[in-house]
Order: structure tokens, then sequence, then C-alpha cells
């Protein structure tokens, strides 16, 4: 009678859970799985012969200085999203948490830059860094320079494009800390009032050790999302000119659906993937050792 | 006293300077869109217009804007109604099921969380030729639903097991099995869950560009960040078409936001919060 009653259960259980991992399986574990056999191959996608060339594609990236160069992009890039989003966000997230109820409006309108689509945003500042009339060059006529183009110059067009990415992050991770300001007890607050410290002394002393824990999500949230960056650079740059804003995704979609390299594409898509998690897992480790040494 | 002013002033200052980064360049998109394109041409993209025109939306509205609007619109509400239904079972299981592999399956679930879309692109590109979805609006519901599926089955499961577990206990005392206790007693309780989460994923469906770029090629399939791609090139030389388009593909999301912005907030918070 109890055998029955444990299978009724399980049955029931495998009932509820089998859609979900219908999807799951068949849109990311399968795909994760074929992605690597597809590194495997010579083939560009649509033509009956495809050739098993073993590791030939592996060797290639190792010596790809494109995709070294967009795994350095992405480097810089995580490097820059930290240093300068979290202090954005974070103290914004605070300056709304201090005002209270009032901060309503402030903090609908702060939120807005990340409720667009990528491509509206991308669209509106290519035209916001145009070089005919855009605002560098009107920055610079102003001051009897010349025209300015700062997505077409090599030097700046990274940067450029860094700066929306900014534009459409801080909002994000500002919602993020304001949710971890909000979990912080009021009492704390007034306590560090009647010992008559400071806003500065209360943000830095109390607040910021306390937020330790979303301060490291928020970090490994950036990482990931730094590496795996793909819209903005594309819809901005396609990752021009001649290499100088490529991010690892833009090369890996230009080498398959453009240039048509299936299965090299596919291999750098597994190069990607196995930076990500080593990246991921390498920074959890390092951010948890500190921890423990304190 | 002097420097407590001083500071004061300083963190109005830095209010002040990010309200006018975030709205500036909405601004921006508003007025150049009222312009005409000889305006623009003469005057560039700094000034107010000579002449407010609302010819630029009558162009680009009876050029057949809204069968974009219609393709996201369905895309969207087809994969919400999907992932929720799924998600709600799949939530049910790991909240309420003690059985130890349902919690393996659970950490599963989590760690499929951080696989980029990238990843998994090329095969889900290939496979979805082979079942003959390619370049129909169909093929972009899978991974919608399936990529938004671990972020909302994990913020769906925290928030049945606040459930208070009486309530459970009354219910077996009353007889109904695992089907009436889901669909009469936990659905109903976690309408503010559900809704939550229901916004944090409508907003990634409506904005999504990496699958549609690649699932979908002709124009009558195309979701509307797609058609926005797809108007650069066209009306490349008339830009304020191009920002009307641009505002009226914003609108939406502005007026949801204009009337929901409290649980829109706490949507994105409950997702930002998944670490």
């Amino acid at each position: 009678m109890r055998k029955r009653g444990t299978l009724k259960l399980n049955m029931t259980a495998a009932f509820f859970l089998l859609p979900a991992f219908f999807f799951i399986i068949v849109y990311i574990f399968y795909p994760v799985v074929d992605v690597f056999h597809l590194s495997t191959l010579d083939w560009n996608g649509i033509s009956p012969n495809k050739i098993n060339i073993g590791l030939e594609n592996w060797k290639t990236l190792l010596h790809d200085k494109y995709f070294f160069t967009a795994a350095l992009h992405n480097i810089l890039i995580v490097v820059l999203s930290i240093v300068v989003q979290m202090p954005l966000a974070i103290t914004l997230a605070f300056m709304l948490d201090r005002m209270g109820r009032r901060s309503g409006i402030l903090k609908v309108i702060y939120y807005l830059p990340s409720l667009f689509s990528t491509t509206a945003v991308g669209l509106l500042f290519s035209f916001i860094y145009t070089p005919r009339n855009g605002i560098f060059t009107v920055i610079s006529k102003l001051f009897g320079g010349g025209i300015v183009d700062v997505l077409g110059n090599p030097h700046t067009s990274l940067l450029a494009v860094f700066s929306v990415i900014c534009w459409t992050a801080v909002p994000y991770y500002m919602v993020f800390y304001l949710a971890a300001f909000s979990g912080l007890p009021q009492e704390l607050y007034e306590a560090a009032v009647i010992d008559s410290a400071n806003l500065r002394q209360y943000f830095f002393g109390i607040a910021l050790p306390l937020l330790k824990n979303s301060i490291k999500t928020a970090c490994t949230l950036s990482l990931i999302g730094s590496l795996k960056y793909f819209d903005l650079v594309y819809i901005m740059t396609e990752g021009g000119p001649n290499y100088s804003s490529d991010l690892m995704a833009t090369y890996m979609y230009r080498l398959t659906f453009k240039s048509r390299q299936m299965g090299y594409g596919a291999t750098v898509a597994v190069g990607m993937f196995l930076i990500i998690t080593t990246f991921t897992y390498l920074f959890q480790y390092l951010i948890n050792r500190n921890a423990k040494e304190e | 006293m002097i420097k407590k002013y001083t500071v004061k002033i300083l963190i109005r200052v830095y209010a002040a300077v990010f309200l006018a980064l975030s709205l500036l360049p909405f601004y921006m998109m508003i007025i150049n869109s009222l312009k005409s394109s000889q305006d623009y041409g003469r005057n560039g993209f700094f000034t107010i217009p000579e002449e407010i025109k609302m010819i630029n939306y009558v162009k680009v509205i009876t050029d057949g804007i809204f069968s974009y609007f219609k393709n996201s619109i369905v895309v969207a509400v087809v994969s919400l109604l999907i992932l929720l239904a799924i998600a709600l079972c799949a939530s049910y299981a790991f909240s309420r099921i003690r059985l130890r592999w349902v919690n393996l399956l659970f950490m599963l679930v989590i760690a499929s969380m951080t696989i980029s879309i990238h990843v998994a692109l090329i095969p889900i590109y290939l496979l979805t030729r082979r079942i003959a979805l390619y370049d129909t609006i169909a093929a972009l519901v899978g991974p919608y639903v399936a990529f938004n599926l671990p972020i909302t089955i994990f913020i769906l499961t925290s928030f049945m097991k606040e459930i208070p577990v009486e309530l459970e206990e009354s219910a077996w005392i009353d007889g109904c099995g695992h089907f009436r206790f889901f669909l009469s007693i936990i659905t109903p309780l976690s309408k503010a869950g559900i809704i939550t989460v229901a916004i944090y994923d409508i907003i990634s469906m409506w904005n999504e560009f990496g699958f549609a770029l690649v699932l979908t090629q002709s124009p009558n399939t195309r979701t509307l960040p797609l058609a926005l791609w797809n108007y650069k090139s066209q009306y490349g030389s008339n830009v304020p078409m191009l920002f009307a388009v641009l505002v009226l593909s914003v609108l939406p999301m502005a007026i949801a936001f204009a009337f929901g912005q409290d649980k829109l907030i706490k949507g994105m918070m409950a997702g930002a919060v998944k670490g």
C-alpha cells in the first residue's frame, strides 16, 4: 500500500516537471551538447557534405588573433563595467533609498533607459554620435575643430559603445541595489544617526559592509553579462571598424551567419562557453576566498 | 555648517546630471521625429523643429508598422502563456513535492541559468531549419520559453515556498489531491508572484534581439526590434522618419511603465535578486 503511494507521488512529480524539462532539454541542454559536435566539422550549414576534421578548428582557434582580440575586448568591458557601473549604481540607489517616498518620480525616470529595446537605444545613439552633425562634432566645432566620428575611429569605437552600455546597465544595477538597500532595517540608520554618524559614515561604515553579498552577486552578474555581450555592439558597429570593437559573440555571429563557417563558428561559441565558465568560477572562488580570510 | 551645504548641493547636482542623462536622449528622439527632413538636413540634430510636422508618423503608420507590432504581441503573449503554465507546474513540484530527484532537477534548472544564448544559437538555428519553423514567428516561441524558464521557475518556487504549510495540511484533511490543491489553492495564492514574474518576462521577450535576428528573415515575420533594424536601411536617408518609428516602438513600454511602474520595479527587483 505504502509503495503504491510513493509510486503515485513520483508519477505526480514527473507529470508536473515534464513540460518544463521538455523545453529545457530541447532548447538548452541539447544545443550545448550539439555545439561541441559541430565544432569538429568543416561545414557551411547548408550543403549535405559535412566533413569531420577532428580538432582542426580548435588548432585554428588557438592561433586566431581576431578571437583573442575580441576576448580581450570582453575582458576590458568586464573591468570597465565593474569599475564604472557599480559605483554609479550604488550611489544612485543609496540616494533614492535615503529619499524614501519622495524618490518616486526620480526612480521612474532613472529607470527608463533600461526599459527599452537595445535596438531602439542603439539606433538612437548612432544618431547622437553621427559624424555629420552629432554631439561630438557639434562640440568640436564650437572649439574650432572638425568632424569627429567616434564610431568610425578604431581608437574610440569600443569606448563609444561602452558608454551606451553603461547608460542602459546602470539603471538595471541601480534597481538591484535599491532592492538590497530596502532590505536593510530602518532602525539601523536611526541608531547610526543617534550615534551622530553622518551620511558618509553610515554609507561606508554600515551600509556598504552589509551589502557585501549583494555587491558580489551584482559583480558576478556583470561579469557574465559582459563576457557574453552582443546586442549594442552588433547594432552600433557590427564589431568594426577593423575589429576594433569586436567581442566574442559578434565575432562568432559574423563567422557563422555572414561567412557561413558553421563549424568554426561553433568552435568559437564553445571557446566562449569555456571562457565564460572558467572566469565565472574563478571569480566566485576569488571573492569567496577573500571573504574567508577576513 | 558650510560643509554640510556643499555636500547637499553636490548630491543635488549628481541627481540632476543623471536626470538629464536619462531624459535628454528621449527628448531628442521626440523633437527630431517632429521635424521635416529638409529641416533636419539644414539644422541637424540639436535644434528644435522649425515647424511641428506629424507627417513622419502618418507615413510610418500607413507604411504598415503595425504588422511588426502584431508579430511582437503574438510572440510575446503566446510565449508568456506557455511559459507561465509550465513554470507554475514545475514550481509546484519543486516547492511542494519532497523527493531527492526533484531536488536534483532543481539544481539543474539553477545551473542552466548561466548558459548564454550564444552557445545555443547555432544548434537552435539548425534545429529550427530541420523542423521547418525557420523564418516563422512560431520559431521564436520555443527559445523564448526555454531561456526564460529557469529564472521564472526560480522566482515562482521561492514564492510558493512562502505559502504556509498549515494550509496544505488542512487541504489534505479535506481530501484534495495534488492536482486540485495546485489548481484551486496554490495557483490563486501565487497571483502576486505570477504578475511580478510575468512583467519581468514580457519585457525581456518584447525587446529580445539575438534569436529574432537569427531565426527570422523576411519582413512579415520580424518582430519590432528587428523591424527597427530594417527601417535603418530603408529610411537611412530620412532620419526624422526613423525617429518616428523609434518613438512608436518605445511607446507601448512607456505606457505600460506609466501605469504599472510599482509592479514593474518589483518585478525587476525579484529578477535581479536571483543570485
